[in-house]
């Protein structure tokens, strides 16, 4: 399986990276963004994706900062790469 | 006594630490690739960029061989001290409460910070005396202290929190200006600030070597004891 891992920043915890995006779009003129947070994606093919919040726990992320959601490639997007 | 200083691929305050160890006691290298503390007294897991950061910092580290010791060294009561990359390594590798987070600044501090002692009766602080101010550097992007609040508190009230960034001095935005941790048993510490760097007047302070005295002679008081 292709799988994705999205990591994000735990809610309630400050996100400067986030803030500073919030910030920069206005000056670009992009008005009306709010709440912007910044994670991390992280794509690997594995054999046994039960496996996968394990994966997620022990490296994948740091659980007390992080959290993470798994979401399945799908065959033809996956084929596209 | 003896400390080891854990050398990774990416370390760069190894050799500082070696030195600043060699100061008040004997001091031997230890391979990141090696199952083998060399009979030491004390470990300290050295600043740098361990494994490149990749990921998270200290995150791939923690995974290193001579981790494996470390943690059971660090369970059997051994002491040791995490500076900077090498606090990273111990958050994520559970030894110490909390995370460090990146600066709420999003920039590299490098610079002199104070801090005030809060604990001075431990093996890492014990040649301090509580409320004393200690000249150390900063160097990192990824410094501020994280831990939900209910574990702020429970550090707090346990007496975990041994030094704190003096009021102004807070380079990261770390919780509770929290600069330096024990775990629970008070055998294991980390902090961010970098004592290596501060052991001869010539960089500007010598405080840092409290720190290692502090070690020698909490394992000299063991041996005696």
């Amino acid at each position: 399986m292709r799988a994705r891992v999205l990591v994000r920043p735990k809610a309630g915890i400050l996100d400067p990276q986030g803030q500073a995006v919030e910030r920069a779009l206005p000056a670009l003129g992009f008005a009306g963004v709010r709440n912007v947070h910044v994670g991390r994606l992280i794509e690997l093919d594995v054999d046994d994706p039960a496996r996968l919040p394990e994966m997620c726990e022990r490296l994948l992320t740091n659980p007390l900062i992080e959290d993470w959601e798994i979401e399945e490639v799908s065959e033809l997007e996956g084929a596209e790469r | 006594m003896k400390f080891g200083i854990v050398r990774f691929p990416g370390s760069c305050d190894d050799i500082d630490a070696l030195q600043a160890a060699a100061r008040v006691g004997d001091a031997v290298l230890l391979w990141h690739a090696d199952h083998d503390l060399q009979g030491v007294d004390a470990v300290i897991v050295p600043g740098g960029f361990s494994y490149g950061d990749y990921l998270r910092a200290g995150a791939i580290a923690r995974f290193a061989p001579v981790m494996a010791e470390v943690e059971e060294f660090a369970r059997a009561g051994g002491l040791v001290l995490g500076i900077c990359n090498g606090f990273q390594v111990l958050c994520e590798a559970g030894l110490l409460p909390g995370a460090l987070l990146p600066n709420l600044s999003l920039k590299f501090v490098f610079r002199q910070v104070e801090l005030s002692v809060v604990r001075a009766d431990g093996p890492f602080t014990g040649a301090c005396a509580a409320g004393d101010r200690l000249s150390i550097p900063v160097k990192h992007t990824t410094g501020r202290f994280y831990a939900p609040e209910l574990e702020l508190d429970r550090l707090e009230d346990g007496g975990q929190v041994l030094l704190l960034y003096a009021p102004g001095h807070n380079p990261n935005g770390s919780r509770r200006d929290i600069a330096g941790v024990c775990n629970e048993a008070g055998n294991v510490f980390g902090l961010m600030p970098h004592p290596e760097h501060a052991v001869d007047l010539l960089a500007g302070s010598a405080d840092g070597l409290k720190i290692f005295e502090s070690m020698r002679a909490h394992v000299e008081q063991r041996v005696l004891a």
